[in-house]
């Protein structure tokens, strides 16, 4: 399938316009804040919108469809238990801190509630880890176009070979990105995220409606697939009757808890766009208001996966393989429309430790993509997987320049510069941002497991991070020694949890087991994480609590606007009921546990 | 004061709905038989195009100007 000459007008279009939109914001970034945080000018919907769409990177577009099409609808708990519930909480509770304490970023609240040294682990991790995700973005995206091979024939036309497609689409969606968010900042890249969200949904809507019509509507789908694909909830009793290998508390404690309140309440990258926003309510209402997209997200990107799997197994119209061979041998091992993995040495399929074919469900989406769409459409769903690895990647990167420079130059490097050096910095730290990426993705390229290793590492640090926030927001006891203790140590138990223990299937190495004994092994390696961040969770929460009470707390005065306690409550009784962040929240609950009711 | 977003949206989406239901008017039945025979470039196509005019009108409409009660279109859109 190559593209024709109308899906390269939709895709240009595009990257123009996404550049544009930075060329004209450029004048209303004249100061730090405008650059790092907006300058807190930005409405509600606006940073609702961003708030998501930072997430909706291709993990979560072409990820999510992988899921679905390997465990069902069971996937949308990454959502409607694993998001809901803890964008609603950060809202309501979380937000008067975040947004009230005056500080510019996630580290520097741990700095102003905790000490520098908590703020400083959390502000070092977090700046690696942004590069590392938005370099990976890049190298997913460079290989997925690549494997499409949708660009192959206008390479050929300008007589380049399609052997650089992964390296011309690394260093395009570089030049991309750094040009928006150099011009604009942090208002260029909510905007585009914007701009993104909304070609995200009008890319794949048109592809649940065909793809649902084809196999009968949703009551067509069930019928295709094995019951456990179709229901949510049944079977969670224990880990053994359902496709994720997990038991309901596992789910509810790990993702539904840690994991989540982990990621919303305290990611710098989604948290930065409720900080940009115009007023406190608005910074209050801007999970809020993104959680209502959120929980509809799994018909669109879940729903494709389900949707891949349950079609009769063909010859699909572009496989993504080189050798034909190859592809006949893919396509007639796979699932649906999704093709075996291919050993790149024998050009045979690979095979799991029972002989069964193992899928390639990453190119759900994709063949969905080019088995439905005819040109033009096709031009637009594209666009659709573009935006998302964009505004991944942007949020990513903007991310990283604010904490670079507020919490590691301004702190460690230079203190008392002016305005326009931050500035200036910033910009500079936009650029060696993403040239970091651009090497991680060419270093994804070459050891894959190293970045396995880094992923697992990032993992071990982020698990206790949310004891930490809660303890800080919700007990003045707390202190700094606490909290970082409880941070090393919560680190420490992910990693020694995560090394004494191995999902079923697997041997010793990366997925565990690497400390020697095995001392329990796990049906499945979701099972296996959850509840390494059970662990994380539980001993940070009691050794900063048990640490904080041999240390010397401090003065209370000094933590007004910082802890629940000691800060007046937000005054929102002059809005009407139904305007309150309250009551909106309540609405979202109630709405996210129909969802879980209709699909149990 | 910001642009409004609605107002790029707007436009970009209204490019993108007028250049796919162009195409759906002029171009062979033979490539609609991947959508079911659904003539999706057409009918997307005029859905974005009238997402996008009423994503334009309102940014258009509700942008506040600080210099007067009764703004120009000019000074709206910035």
């Amino acid at each position: 399938m190559n593209l024709t000459v109308i899906d390269g007008v939709i895709i240009l279009a595009y990257l123009i316009f996404t550049v544009s939109v930075g060329a004209l914001l450029k004048r209303y970034t004249r100061t730090s804040t405008d650059f790092f945080l907006a300058g807190r000018a930005i409405p509600a919907w606006v940073c609702g919108l961003a708030f998501i769409s930072a997430n909706l990177g291709a993990q979560e577009v072409v990820g999510m469809a992988a899921s679905g099409a390997k465990y069902g609808i069971a996937t949308s708990h990454f959502y409607w238990i694993g998001a809901i519930p803890a964008m609603v909480f950060v809202g309501l509770f979380m937000m008067p801190f975040y947004y009230g304490s005056r500080a510019r970023s996630v580290p520097e609240y741990l700095r102003l509630r905790f000490d520098e040294k908590t703020r400083a682990v959390n502000a070092i991790s977090f700046a690696i880890m942004t590069v590392f995700s938005s370099g990976i973005s890049m190298y997913a995206m460079a290989r997925l176009l690549q494997s499409l091979r949708v660009l192959d024939s206008a390479f050929g036309y300008f007589n380049v070979s399609a052997a650089y497609v992964f390296d011309v689409s690394v260093i395009a969606s570089a030049v991309i990105v750094l040009v928006y968010v150099l011009l604009g900042g942090l208002i260029s890249a909510i905007y585009n995220e914007v701009v993104q969200f909304f070609l995200i949904v009008a890319g794949f809507v048109p592809l649940v409606f065909l793809g649902l019509k084809n196999v009968g509507g949703w009551q067509g789908l069930v019928e295709r697939l094995p019951g456990a694909y179709t229901h949510a909830w049944q079977g969670l009793g224990s880990s053994g009757s359902n496709p994720l290998g997990v038991e309901w508390f596992g789910l509810v404690m790990g993702l539904g808890f840690v994991l989540s309140f982990g990621y919303w309440c305290t990611d710098f990258l989604v948290v930065q766009r409720a900080m940009a926003a115009d007023s406190m309510e608005s910074a209050r209402r801007t999970p809020l208001i993104a959680s209502i997209p959120k929980m509809f997200f799994p018909f669109l990107v879940i729903l494709p996966g389900l949707i891949a799997i349950a079609l009769p197994t063909q010859l699909v119209r572009q496989p993504a393989s080189s050798a034909a061979a190859a592809v006949t041998a893919s396509s007639q091992s796979g699932r649906g429309i999704i093709p075996a993995k291919i050993d790149e040495r024998t050009g045979q399929p690979e095979l799991d430790a029972d002989g069964h074919p193992v899928l390639d469900y990453d190119l759900a989406v994709p063949n969905m993509l080019l088995h439905y769409f005819p040109p033009g459409l096709l031009g637009l769903g594209l666009v659709a997987l573009l935006a998302s690895f964009m505004s991944g990647m942007a949020g990513n990167v903007t991310a990283f320049n604010t904490v670079w420079t507020y919490d590691i130059y301004q702190s460690y490097i230079r203190r008392n510069a002016s305005d326009a050096h931050y500035l200036w910095m910033g910009r500079m730290a936009t650029v060696f941002g993403i040239a970091f990426s651009i090497v991680t993705a060419y270093f994804a390229v070459h050891f894959n497991n190293i970045m396995d290793v880094l992923q697992l590492v990032f993992a071990f640090v982020n698990a206790p991070l949310f004891a930490t926030f809660l303890l800080g927001m919700f007990w003045k006891r707390a202190t700094g020694h606490g909290a970082f203790a409880g941070l090393v140590l919560g680190t420490t138990a992910a990693a020694i949890h995560q090394g004494s223990t191995l999902p079923a299937g697997s041997d010793s190495g990366l997925k565990g087991g690497w400390l020697g004994a095995v001392l329990h092994q796990y049906p499945s390696q979701m099972a296996q994480n959850f509840w390494t961040a059970i662990w994380a969770w539980s001993a940070c929460f009691l050794v900063t609590i048990f640490v904080s009470l041999l240390t010397r707390p401090r003065n209370e005065k000094e933590l007004v606007g910082l802890v629940y306690s000691l800060t007046e409550r937000v005054k929102d009784r002059h809005l009407v009921w139904y305007k309150r962040p309250a009551t909106l929240g309540v609405a979202v609950l109630l709405m996210a546990a129909v969802l879980n009711w209709v699909f149990w | 004061m910001h642009l409004d977003v609605r107002l790029p949206i707007g436009l970009l989406f209204c490019f993108i709905g007028i250049v796919l239901a162009a195409y759906g008017l002029l171009s062979d039945r033979e490539i609609y038989r991947v959508s079911l025979g659904i003539n999706v470039n057409l009918g997307w196509g005029i859905i974005l195009l009238l997402f996008g005019a009423l994503m334009f009108f309102f940014g258009w409409k509700k942008h506040p100007d600080p210099s007067g009660p009764a703004p120009t279109p000019d000074t709206r859109a910035h």
